[in-house]
């Protein structure tokens, strides 16, 4: 495989924008990376449905940047623990999975690290990157992250919970009774919406009657904050002081709001010609996070174009081995139909 | 040994348990200065600290969910649903959730969580504080469910609930709580879940039932008795896990059955307590298979004469005895 080389970080004043959160030129490039390969997976995921291979996808495509800019944050600040939902597939990547794991996982088979093909995509528990999707019933998560952060801070530890979910989600009774919850135990947990004004068909304003959910915050007694999802930098930052705030003494909750985009269907069962005008779609498309920041790596002089074709060739490399590695492997076998019902 | 109430035996089952293990922690509406409003959790703010014992907000979806996450970090949380009425908003989190995350990650999760919910009526508690909710529980794998009768049940019931390391839900007829008393030994033991009860032996008749109506059934097998029929009386205890093994061998060995529970009849446990025995006892039968129970009314209207003619009482049951040993 090519060689991606590495410009060095000090080829450049220290005065640009990463710089100042300290992030440096490679960190960006392997951010950049993360989001272009969970692009390609994501666009190969979508080949292989419509081939009726892939029985069923929820896209990532426009929460890239802010996934990973999260993921970003929360490796470096160290001891976090995830809740995440279904479409933070860059989260996953960032946390260790590779392409393989994301293919096995899509077609449900044996080797999914999550579930050995019992549900869908990434639901269940994989101890080792460490998150849990215990469901498909949006809004529940909230209450088992902050039983989890309820426990972590029971048990002295100092761990953060990051739980994610949709605006849709945030509709929920139990997201108001998780976070309700959190205020009242100052827990260590970092509410995380990726508010892409869309609930499968339902635009924002049938889902509230306010502009940021961020503006809920403070009705729990904690900070909320609205943030682009596009700008990685703010949405490191913020991730940052969140998990800084939940550690230190007499912080707690907060509830972190990326505006992001969703650039195709709800799932790929969904047809979102449907309810959004061609010129909705052509707005939301000028909002695409990839070029977004390529154009910042660009124009700072991160990146080259030829790094960027690299990169770009790299991926497509990985995910070619990945999809057909992933054909290989088994699926579950039908005699483990009826283990782990109970624990022992 | 002491005779002690239901309510005394659970309280003293939790108490033990968490002086045992310092994961075990209570949570739910008004379990700390006032101890619950059944007072099974009295005292326990002041031993064991704010903590340990959670004066949870008005939400029961959180207070199950809530319990869910912390079993995932391996604290085993006995959660406290006020009333079964109150308990339909924890559904998603009990049967949609907590019931299948071990299965769910492939084994890798488990949720040794319990949820304590009175349930029963006769208390004069109208359409929303009489709900017998058993029906809907006990159909789900990966749920085991638990009605005690007597204290001494529920004192090593709740023992093993506790220690268990699946999402327990330990149904209390509030009746029973104050009226039942009995034997209980100080200290620690354990009744395995899954195992039914013995509670009478018997030769003509068997008599399956839980909870309260188990008290009625034994006061009309005694009846029965003086008429000369003899009536076994096996208390099933826990609804899930079923014993099946009991209830084969005394269905084998009386030939008639007779099932009674406060909930409604239709879809409720003795359907399939039946089910069972007329799989695998059916050369065995002398008779049909009888149940008695709720009528089919959404709930247990108000009125002292309403309420009643709703219940079981041992006049019921023994006319429902009596006809099944004429057949
Ligand atoms: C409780 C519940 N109701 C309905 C659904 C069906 N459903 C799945 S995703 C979804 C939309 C969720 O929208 P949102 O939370 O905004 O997340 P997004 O998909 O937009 O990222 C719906 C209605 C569900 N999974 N759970």
């Amino acid at each position: 495989m090519a060689q991606l080389k590495e410009r060095p970080a000090t080829s450049h004043s220290a005065s640009l924008p990463h710089h100042d959160l300290s992030v440096s030129d490679s960190q960006m490039l392997e951010l950049y990376s993360k989001m272009v390969l969970a692009r390609g997976l994501d666009e190969r995921l979508w080949a292989l449905n419509r081939q009726g291979k892939v029985p069923l996808l929820a896209s990532c495509q426009g929460l890239e940047s802010a996934s990973v800019g999260n993921a970003f944050a929360a490796l470096q600040e160290g001891g976090c623990f995830f809740f995440s939902y279904y479409r933070e597939l860059p989260l996953r990547l960032m946390l260790g999975l590779s392409p393989l794991d994301i293919m096995v996982a899509h077609y449900g088979k044996a080797a999914d690290a999550f579930n050995a093909g019992r549900q869908f995509l990434f639901q269940g528990y994989s101890p080792k990157h460490p998150i849990i999707i215990n469901s498909n019933v949006v809004g529940s998560s909230l209450c088992h992250a902050t039983g989890y952060a309820l426990g972590c801070k029971t048990l002295g530890e100092d761990t953060v919970v990051l739980v994610s979910f949709g605006d849709g989600g945030s509709s929920e009774g139990e997201a108001h009774e998780a976070m309700n919850f959190a205020g009242i135990h100052k827990l260590p947990i970092v509410f995380i919406c990726y508010n892409n004004k869309l609930a499968i068909s339902v635009p924002q304003r049938k889902q509230m009657a306010i502009d940021n959910l961020a503006d809920r915050a403070p009705g729990y007694g904690f900070p909320g904050y609205s943030i682009d999802g596009m700008d990685i930098l703010s949405v490191i930052k913020h991730t940052r002081e969140a998990i800084q705030r939940a550690r230190s003494k007499d912080g707690g909750p907060t509830l972190l709001e990326f505006k992001v985009e969703r650039l195709k269907p709800h799932t790929s069962d969904d047809d979102d010609r449907k309810y959004r005008t061609p010129e909705e779609l052509d707005l939301v498309r000028r909002r695409d996070p990839l070029p977004i920041f390529r154009s910042y790596l660009l124009e700072h002089g991160v990146i080259t174009d030829e790094q960027d074709r690299l990169i770009q060739a790299q991926v497509k490399e990985k995910i070619d081995q990945a999809t057909e590695a992933a054909e290989k492997e088994p699926w579950p076998d039908p005699s483990t139909l009826l283990n782990h019902v109970y624990s022992p | 040994m002491a005779a002690k109430s239901v309510i005394e035996a659970i309280r003293e089952a939790m108490l033990e348990e968490m002086r045992a293990d310092s994961r075990v922690m209570v949570l739910g509406e008004d379990v700390g200065k006032r101890g619950g409003v059944f007072l099974a959790t009295q005292g326990f703010i002041e031993e064991f600290g704010e903590a340990r014992v959670i004066d949870t907000p008005l939400a029961e979806a959180s207070i199950a969910g809530i319990s869910v996450g912390l079993a995932f970090k391996g604290l085993r949380p006995i959660a406290e649903i006020q009333f079964s009425d109150f308990w339909w908003p924890a559904c998603n989190q009990i049967i949609g959730e907590a019931s299948r995350a071990h299965y769910g990650s492939n084994g890798a999760l488990s949720v040794p969580m319990v949820v304590r919910i009175p349930y029963g009526g006769g208390v004069l508690g109208g359409l929303y504080h009489s709900q017998s909710i058993e029906g809907y529980l006990y159909n789900t794998p990966g749920l085991k469910v638990i009605t005690p009768a007597t204290p001494y049940d529920a004192k090593g019931l709740l023992k093993a609930s506790i220690r268990d390391n699946n999402p327990v839900i330990f149904l209390e007829h509030k009746k029973t709580y104050r009226a039942v008393r009995g034997e209980v030994p100080d200290g620690d033991y354990i009744i395995p879940i899954g195992v039914a009860d013995v509670k009478r032996q018997g030769s003509d008749i068997s008599l399956f039932s839980y909870g309260l109506t188990m008290h009625y059934s034994l006061e009309a097998a005694a009846r029965l008795e003086k008429e000369g029929v003899s009536v076994e009386v096996v208390d099933l205890r826990t609804l899930r896990p079923l014993d099946k093994d009991t209830i084969l061998a005394s269905a084998r060995k009386t030939g008639k059955v007779l099932i009674a529970h406060e909930a409604n009849v239709i879809g409720g446990v003795g359907a399939e307590v039946a089910a069972i025995i007329a799989a695998d006892a059916f050369e065995y039968l002398d008779a049909p298979i009888h149940r008695i129970g709720g009528p089919d009314a959404p709930g247990m209207a108000f009125a002292p004469t309403l309420e009643s003619a709703y219940m079981l009482n041992p006049d019921k049951i023994s006319a429902a005895l009596r006809e099944l040993a004429a057949y």
